[in-house]
């Protein structure tokens, strides 16, 4: 992971947003992962999304665990700062995070080796809390990084690139986290931008975990015949379910789509996703019906895409503690040390 | 050894022998706290089973109007409520001490003794006549057997009724019961045996200013008044009353009396992996933030500790220890994690340990351990032990100076973080081995990456040998910072000059006082050591070289505190003489006593 610093040239017409940013300062160094990687296309779509965000990036934190995809965040937000945890074990540090700063925006990535083996109990446990957080799985079914391995999310009958076969049923996230009450599902392709982003940008304002299991192959353990994480087995078996598009607050809805096909949900920030049903049968608001959906459609090979499931009504860490709303980082150490007095009264209790 | 007549005013070990889960522990605590208010130094030790219902347990306390609150070794009043050990308990007794039993069933004969005194009770019989419900009747022969130890020690009746009254509050119909109970005790030991027994209590006045407080109980509220926020852990015993004694602070001082808005978050992680990242998640915020835990969350904690120790966050962890190795016995006192928490993790790697002997120093040291951390940027674990964590000591009363500033060490605000040219993480700008750091959030020119992989000092990945060596050895001068601003063992000279002299730390240090006060008369002297940090520091290096011979005393069997003085000061291990006691039991005076006189003899003939 040699950091490798991208010259910034900004063309005078590019265009800013809001804080007069361009999209150059949403970028990081060079990715250092193979030429081709999907893990690059969802750094793409992370740079675009928090610059149409109107984020600031030093507000933002990037977490990660170990692993190719651990390695993205030095590739995006240069200027947030950056936590590389070891192996597994990201969300416990974006709980202790979140807990101390709940004004920061915590943006986790990981991998399929690094959130559903190694990981998993955290992954479960960050996703239960509801911690306020985007996690990202690249997910490729393989250890790139240990070179080819299967991971727990190999499904069976998929072929390394030495020939073995994959015997053991695989780890979804996805229904991991329908299973255990996760308020925001989602999965998408790393190939499938004009989806990714609007999924991110809507995790960002959703309140709680937001999952995005996120195909992305790996070109070079995982991307030949035979492989179930492939491009071309992707492009092939992907089913669009539920389309998302994120809308700012105070924007108003243009009557684009079809009243009966949009379903608006409200983000705490008061920002919306219209979510567009395109798969007949597919419903969206019912946590059993889409679990039973992913999973008629896994067994015939199908990969189901789109935010499968949200609900904006639960509560996440802060709200089941009922901690203040300043962050506990920024509360005057006088406000937490109750002072003499009360040590000399408090004591009589020991006597 | 005492004999029947002798007088035992102000000084006696009472044992009660019970079953757990029958409500033993109240009454226990109400005749400590009974001695305590009458003045006279007291304390209690807690022997129970890891269960919740149905097995033995026993409570020791020892009064002495000399103040010698360690372990004496002698039991000279045993209450033997638990059938399933009579026949130990009998055999445990002091000759010349007094055994109470319940009388209501007959005892077995054989196990007879002609050296003690057997007062019998009926216990369960005036109990069962007296109350109603079947778990009262359990309850109430607890009772009644502290009314019976009132006659028999001439403990202050006054004070118990007061005691009952405010642990009962306005729960009047338990006062009355539990009245009742300790009247039926009173009443019978008065009619049918002498009272008081030689062994008794007498009033003085050495207990003002004094509390009896566990040292869970201390170390929370000193995480309460350090600042700290943010609690994670899993629960283990012997910790687990910390973080709840932490919780029921929080809730009363820290939490808005009009919203409800709590100023602190505790997270119960799903296991020690996940508490320990918590706090380093939350402390890399710049929150203050603990987990307190035990030898086998330590050492789930590893790989997470020499990352914070590489990264340079800091971190409080309370290692409430318990005997090991692996699950080793849970409710049982060791002081056995001292080499695997000062290395905890794979490659180069130390951590500042620090050893209250003490509750009281359980509240100090869990503040200067949040200082500590901040200041050195490192995790800090304060190695306490069962012993001082679960049990009631008596100490002097907690004292809070108002004019406590907490050291947040080297953090650049977003003002100085304006006026820099750029900020780089692990430059060492001071010369005293600590880098600065910033927190999430402040400003763009602060934003670094946490790795835990090879990073030179402008906070950047490198895999070059002379950027990585140059931030390892920065952080062995960080390291002699720390021997400097950790606190100084404290040092207690004998009455004459001494050839000898003796080290230990944490729980032993009341058995260790009271050992060589009672070595003193035969003419054997020793300089006591008791050190409170590691790194140990230079005061530590000068007592070891002003003796000719040094004893190391500590609660483990491979003498670990030991190895580590002759790993870090390099001295010659033959000087030093290890005396060990690792049962698992708190440690009585006995062992270094008589090492020690044997040691002494053989230096005469020598």
């Amino acid at each position: 992971m040699t950091s490798i610093s991208k010259p910034k040239i900004v063309h005078p017409g590019l265009k800013r947003n809001a804080l007069g940013l361009t999209i150059r300062d949403y970028e990081g160094g060079m990715s250092t992962l193979c030429a081709g990687c999907g893990h690059d296309s969802i750094t793409a779509a992370i740079v675009q999304a928090f610059f149409e965000l109107d984020i600031a990036p030093h507000s933002v934190a990037k977490m990660s665990g170990i692993g190719c995809s651990s390695k993205t965040p030095a590739y995006f937000l240069s200027t947030a700062h950056g936590f590389n945890a070891v192996h597994g074990r990201m969300p416990s540090i974006a709980t202790g995070a979140n807990a101390a700063n709940r004004s920061l925006h915590l943006l986790g990535v990981s991998g399929d080796g690094d959130s559903l083996s190694i990981g998993l109990g955290q992954f479960m446990h960050a996703l239960r809390r509801n911690l306020d957080m985007v996690y990202i799985i690249e997910n490729n079914g393989v250890y790139g990084l240990t070179k080819g391995q299967f991971s727990a999310s190999a499904d069976v009958g998929t072929k390394a690139k030495r020939g073995e076969v994959n015997k053991q049923p695989p780890i979804d996230p996805v229904q991991v986290a329908l299973a255990l009450g996760g308020t925001f599902v989602a999965r998408s392709f790393s190939g499938d931008k004009d989806q990714l982003v609007p999924l991110i940008k809507a995790g960002v304002r959703h309140r709680g975990f937001a999952l995005i299991d996120v195909l992305s192959p790996c070109v070079t353990f995982n991307d030949h015949e035979d492989s179930t994480k492939s491009y071309a087995h992707a492009r092939e078996f992907s089913h669009r379910v539920v389309n998302a598009d994120f809308v700012p607050p105070a924007t108003e809805i243009k009557a684009v789509y079809d009243a009966g096909d949009a379903l608006p949900i409200v983000l705490h920030d008061g920002s919306k996703v219209l979510l567009r049903k395109i798969a007949e049968g597919y419903n969206v608001g019912n946590r059993g019906d889409a679990l039973e959906y992913i999973r008629a459609h896994q067994r015939d090979g199908e990969i189901v895409t789109g935010l499968l499931y949200v609900d904006e009504g639960e509560p996440d860490l802060h709200e089941v503690n009922g901690t203040t709303e300043t962050p506990l980082n920024a509360v005057a150490f006088e406000a937490l040390c109750p002072g003499a007095e009360v040590l000399a009264a408090l004591q009589n209790r020991f006597r | 050894m005492a004999d029947l007549k002798k007088s035992r005013v102000n000084d006696f070990v009472l044992k009660v022998a019970n079953v757990n889960g029958t409500g033993s522990a109240s009454a226990n605590s109400l005749l400590m706290k009974t001695v305590f208010r009458m003045g006279v130094p007291v304390s209690g030790k807690n022997f129970f089973p890891s269960n919740i219902q149905g097995l033995p347990t026993w409570y020791e306390i020892r009064v002495s109007g000399d103040g010698y609150l360690g372990r004496s070794g002698a039991v000279d009043v045993m209450v033997a409520m638990n059938a399933q050990t009579y026949a130990r308990d009998l055999a445990d007794v002091s000759p010349g001490g007094v055994l109470i039993y319940d009388s209501t069933w007959p005892r077995d004969r054989q196990l007879a003794r002609r050296d003690i005194e057997i007062i019998g009770l009926p216990l369960a019989r005036m109990c069962n006549e007296h109350f109603k419900n079947a778990r009262t009747r359990i309850l109430m022969k607890n009772m009644a057997y502290v009314g019976a130890l009132a006659a028999l020690l001439a403990l202050d009746r006054k004070i118990i009724e007061q005691l009952v009254a405010e642990t009962f509050g306005k729960k009047t119909a338990l006062i009355a019961s539990n009245l009742e109970a300790i009247e039926l005790g009173y009443q019978y030991v008065s009619a049918n045996f002498q009272c008081p027994l030689p062994t008794r209590v007498e009033a003085l006045d050495k207990t003002k200013g004094h509390i009896m407080i566990d040292g869970n109980t201390a170390a929370a509220l000193g995480c309460v008044y350090a600042g700290a926020t943010v609690g994670a852990w899993y629960p283990i015993t012997p910790s687990t009353s910390l973080m709840d004694a932490f919780k029921g602070f929080c809730e009363r001082y820290r939490t808005d009396p009009e919203t409800g808005e709590k100023r602190y978050c505790i997270v119960q992680a799903e296991d020690e992996l996940a508490a320990i990242g918590i706090v380093l998640g939350a402390s890399w915020n710049g929150a203050r933030a603990f987990t307190p835990t035990s030898g086998p969350g330590l050492s789930l904690m590893n790989e997470f500790l020499g990352f914070a120790y590489f990264t340079e966050l800091p971190a409080v962890l309370f290692d409430v220890q318990r005997v090991g190795p692996s699950t080793g016995m849970p409710t049982r006192t060791q002081q056995a994690d001292i080499l695997s928490a000062a290395f905890a993790s794979h490659g180069d790697t130390k951590h500042v340990l620090l050893f209250p002997s003490d509750p009281r120093e359980c509240f100090d040291l869990a503040i200067q351990a949040f200082d500590l951390a901040d200041r050195l940027q490192t995790p800090v674990i304060v190695m306490s032990d069962l012993d001082i964590g679960m049990n009631d000591w008596m100490c002097k009363d907690i004292v809070w100076d108002p004019k406590y500033k907490p050291d947040r060490g080297k953090v650049l605000g977003a003002a100085q973080l304006e006026e820099i040219q750029a900020f780089y993480r692990y430059v060492d700008a001071d010369g005293d081995g600590i880098p600065y750091r910033t927190l999430p959030g402040t400003h763009p020119k602060g934003a670094y990456f946490v790795r835990g992989s090879g990073h030179n000092q402008f906070g950047l990945y490198t895999e070059d040998s002379a950027e990585y060596q140059q931030v390892v050895d920065r952080l062995v001068k960080k390291w002699r910072t720390a021997a400097q601003l950790v606190p100084k063992p404290v040092i207690r000279r004998a009455a004459k000059p001494a050839k000898w002299g003796l080290i230990g730390m944490g729980s032993s240090d009341p058995a260790i006082r009271e050992a060589l006060e009672r070595l003193a008369p035969s003419g054997i002297h020793l300089d006591y050591c008791r050190l409170r940090a590691y790194p140990f520091g230079e005061d530590v290096v000068r007592f070891i070289e002003q003796h000719e011979r040094i004893f190391v005393v500590e609660q483990n069997r491979d003498a670990q505190l030991r190895s580590l003085l002759t790993i870090e000061l390099g001295c010659a291990p033959a000087r030093l003489h290890s005396i060990l006691e690792y049962g698992g039991l708190p440690l009585d005076c006995r062992c270094i006593v008589e090492t020690l006189e044997q040691a002494a003899a053989q230096g005469e003939a020598a």
